[in-house]
């Protein structure tokens, strides 16, 4: 059951984007019981993704890029 | 001084998505947001010899768009009668047939203000994404933004799944430190 750092923060990683088994996940909370730098590292991590979910991100996709990019470079 | 020419062939990679983020918030419309960054690289191009140095390039395009944001609410305004505010019954929500007075903006709300705190926080995070190594800005945005899939994603820049977790890794670490340093 015990998991090393780094399969830790992979698990996590893996979590935020909810692609964590759910055995994963139960690996990573027994590994957060007793390390405080996952621990904090896991608590960033979730910050950092309900900030990303509340700032409402939005980007152009690829087409609109290369099409952008084409008509800039017919004004060079 | 270097840091401080145009370099018209990146702005699309380094400042669309930050721009665009910035004109969405504004103008409520992804196909009207679109346009009005393209037309800010068009005047930006047009009078790049009007910049002078003094601001960093991502400084000097934004201030194009915000007049070009500008502009857009002067023109759909400038026929007379369209400045009047007018208020209708919405006829698809459950508000209907309520009293007009039932549908005036709180003033007690806090949501004005979370929306522009959101705002602000994507431009944030955005500003921090362009900090990033391009292709590791690239994955986390596909992975964060698009919501795309693991696989998806791998097929597209020719890697495999673990390269993708380590760069996703590396990108979020990165994040943290930025925003940490540039937010709270």
């Amino acid at each position: 059951m015990k998991i090393s750092c780094q399969e830790a923060s992979n698990i996590c990683n893996k979590s935020q984007y909810k692609e964590a088994s759910f055995w994963d996940i139960v690996k990573l909370r027994i590994h957060l019981l007793y390390c405080k730098a996952c621990k904090q590292y896991s608590k960033k991590n979730s910050e950092l993704t309900s900030m990303c979910d509340r700032a409402g991100l939005t980007m152009l996709s690829k087409d609109d890029k290369e099409r952008m990019k084409r008509d800039l470079e017919k004004k060079f | 001084m270097a840091e401080n020419e145009l370099h018209p062939e990146n702005w699309v990679d380094l400042y669309a998505d930050y721009l665009f983020n910035y004109a969405v918030a504004r103008v409520g419309d992804a196909d009207l947001a679109k346009d009005l960054v393209q037309e800010t690289f068009f005047a930006g191009l047009n009078s790049a010899k009007n910049f002078k140095g003094d601001a960093a390039e991502r400084t000097w395009l934004i201030s194009i768009l915000k007049r070009k944001v500008i502009d857009h609410y002067r023109k759909i305004n400038s026929k007379k009668g369209k400045a009047e505010v007018r208020i209708n019954y919405s006829e698809d929500s459950e508000a209907e047939g309520d009293w007009l007075e039932q549908q005036v903006a709180d003033p007690f709300s806090k949501d004005g203000d979370h929306i522009m705190e959101n705002e602000e926080l994507g431009l944030a995070i955005q500003d921090c994404i362009s900090k990033l190594p391009q292709k590791q800005a690239l994955a986390f945005k596909m992975k964060t933004i698009q919501g795309m899939g693991t696989e998806d994603i791998c097929n597209e820049l020719g890697i495999n799944p673990s390269n993708l977790w380590v760069m996703i890794h590396r990108a979020r670490t990165a994040l943290m430190g930025c925003l940490n340093d540039n937010w709270f």
